[in-house]
């Protein structure tokens, strides 16, 4: 038998959502190894954070809590997360389990923690999984390469595998009606490494809009709104509920903050509409989009690449095009 | 201060949509297609050319930046031309490409680590042809080294590092003391990410990284190349990731384009039903 182990991402005392995803996954890795799945909570002021997820269906949940954990710094939360998986850190040694699989999201907390987790653990790490294809009890795992213009299936030899799930590839887990016992586990304290580290600050970007990862709808700017980004697509995204997206050229020119860039190496989102506005289509750009079930594009450019992957394309001028639409697709809801 | 940067040689990503998966589907078929620098890697470069000079004085280096790649012969113009762009010193491990994965490029950077003993690590955050994102995480704990993963800017302060990092949500600023690793990210290059001690605050560099002038490509030629086998750096050269096949992407049916808003605005309601 063999069980998985899910690190859980919490942010102001409450689970985020990514850490939803890695249990979709978890509970379809459990079901093929015949085991169960555990959910690691692992933070400082972690609020509600256990509970939420204590009714997600797990075995148990796992708190490690301490105030050395606040402010994230991997150097001080990958011992605590390995010991956790090994069964080391509970503090009653006799209801201790070793995990098989180890698994978070590819948010950038799971990017920078969990291939260190996996260093620790001597273990094979797989990132970026979009797909689980079990065979006879061993776990075989698709993901996206080259941009998303390949997939490979890898597998991991090593006793413990460590991987990091695609948020828009694994929809969100819901309560299961049960509720999951809690169990604290110690806290290991940091090697070296964490005494070189200080945390210094994080300046966070608010914003009202929804997460672009978990967004129904993105409307993305690209280079072409120049200074205008904000006035041309925040009432069409009003109008929609919409979360705010954009090219690497448009975050670059400072036109969008770099939070906002959609792609190979920004953030992939895979909305029901996904309206790009603007954008060329380049590979990388698409390698984050292309995954959206309606894609629409306007660009004054017939030829634009993102034409080819558009359900719907609008050759036109954007400026002219996106307050009609924003006032038309008003005018369609009421 | 002295550098290590890992270099990876890459096929062209702007050509990536020619890769090819033969209909065995036992690899991803890359002949034909132009090679280059990973684009991280550059930047990674750029970022480590910045730290170890006064940008006003370019020429005039202020620290060593030794380039590392692994690859067969074939991938030395990779490290010829980061020579050429400002490094001092190159190394290949001799190694061929599906026979490596994360884990062991990382036990055998480690190796090299402790051979070299650089003050810094800067590498790309990830490679664009296997997208792994796990090289420098894996080095960092192997060395019990403090990391920064995904900067944008780096501010060099005595013996550390003032890193701000492109995560979820915002910015959020580490400072490591060194030896440290840190992975860049895209903006890196921009014009004030990187200073170094010597180099003034309001200075500002180019957009993007430098391109190799002719009479440095000449130089080059005379700049150290070494080769390495990786055998010398890692024992054990089992894989911990293994590839049993590759598939292409699920194809996108071909759209249409519509003549006017009042159409797309009718057809997302009515034919696609999203809005
Ligand atoms: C290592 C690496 C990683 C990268 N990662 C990413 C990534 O994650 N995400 C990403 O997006 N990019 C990424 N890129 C950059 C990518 O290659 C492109 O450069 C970028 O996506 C282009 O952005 P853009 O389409 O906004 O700009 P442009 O290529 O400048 O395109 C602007 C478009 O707007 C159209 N246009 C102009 N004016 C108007 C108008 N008035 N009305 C309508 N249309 C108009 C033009 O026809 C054009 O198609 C990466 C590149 C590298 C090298």
């Amino acid at each position: 038998m063999a069980d998985v182990l899910v690190v859980a991402e919490a942010a102001d005392g409450k689970l985020k959502k990514t850490t939803h995803s890695a249990v979709t996954f978890a509970r379809q890795a459990a079901a093929a190894l015949g085991g169960t799945y555990s959910i690691l909570v692992i933070g400082d002021a972690l609020g509600d954070a256990a509970a939420e997820a204590a009714t997600l269906g797990a075995a148990k949940v796992l708190v490690a809590q301490a105030s050395s954990l606040k402010d994230y710094v991997a150097e001080r939360y990958v011992p605590t997360v390995a010991a956790a998986a090994k069964g080391t850190a509970n503090a009653d040694p006799r209801t201790s389990a070793t995990y098989a699989v180890v698994v978070g999201t590819a948010s950038a907390y799971g990017k920078d923690l969990l291939p260190r987790v996996a260093a620790r653990l001597s273990a094979g790490f797989a990132s970026d999984i979009s797909e689980l294809l079990p065979e006879g009890g061993k776990l075989k795992y698709k993901r996206p390469m080259y941009a998303g213009n390949a997939y490979g299936v890898c597998t991991v030899s090593t006793p413990v595998q460590v991987v990091s799930v695609r948020q828009s590839a694994f929809a969100a887990a819901e309560p299961t009606g049960s509720t999951s016992p809690i169990e604290q586990v110690a806290v290991v304290p940091p090697s070296a490494a964490a005494e070189r580290v200080e945390f210094v600050s994080f300046d966070q970007v608010k914003s009202e809009r929804p997460e672009l990862t978990e967004a129904k709808v993105v409307v993305s700017g690209g280079r072409a709104l120049k200074e205008r980004f904000n006035e041309v697509l925040d009432p069409l995204a009003d109008v929609l509920g919409a979360a705010v997206g954009a090219s690497r050229a448009a975050c670059d020119a400072g036109y969008a903050a770099s939070d906002l860039q959609v792609g190979q190496t920004g953030k992939v989102v895979a909305p029901s509409l996904y309206i790009a506005v603007g954008i060329s289509g380049a590979i990388q750009h698409l390698a984050g989009m292309k995954g959206s079930k309606v894609i629409v594009a306007i660009n004054k450019d017939a030829d634009a690449p993102i034409f080819q992957v558009a359900d719907y394309g609008l050759v036109a001028d954007l400026f002219a095009t996106v307050p009609e639409l924003a006032k038309q697709i008003q005018a369609a809801r009421s | 201060m002295k550098i290590l940067v890992p270099l990876k040689r890459v096929a062209d990503p702007d050509n990536a949509n020619k890769v090819k998966i033969p209909a065995s589907g036992d690899k991803i078929e890359t002949t034909g297609l132009e090679w280059k620098p990973n684009p991280f890697d550059e930047y990674a470069l750029e970022a480590a050319l910045r730290l170890t000079e006064d940008g006003k004085a370019p020429k005039t280096r202020a620290g060593e930046v030794v380039v590392v790649t692994f690859g067969p012969k074939e991938t030395e113009p990779t490290l010829r031309a980061a020579l050429a762009t400002g490094a001092d010193k190159a190394i290949r491990v001799d190694a061929t490409d599906d026979k490596l994965d994360g884990d062991l490029v990382a036990r055998a950077l480690k190796t090299l680590v402790e051979r070299e003993k650089p003050d810094v690590v800067v590498m790309g955050k990830q490679a664009v042809d296997g997208d792994s994102n796990q090289v420098g995480q894996i080095l960092a704990e192997l060395l019990d080294w403090p990391l920064a993963t995904f900067a944008a800017t780096i501010k060099e302060e005595k013996g550390a590092l003032l890193v701000g990092r492109e995560v979820d949500g915002g910015v959020s600023t580490l400072r490591v003391r060194l030896p440290a690793v840190v992975t860049v990210d895209l903006r890196i290059v921009a014009p004030t990410s990187v200073y170094s001690q010597k180099t003034a605050p309001a200075f500002k560099y180019n957009d993007g990284v430098r391109f190799a002038a002719l009479p440095a490509i000449m130089a080059a030629k005379k700049k150290p190349l070494t080769e390495v086998k990786l055998a010398d750096l890692a024992a054990d050269q089992a894989l911990k990731v293994q590839y049993t096949a590759f598939q292409p992407p699920p194809a996108r049916k071909a759209g249409i384009k519509v003549k006017d808003v009042s159409e797309l605005v009718s057809r997302l309601k009515n034919e696609a039903k999203v809005i």
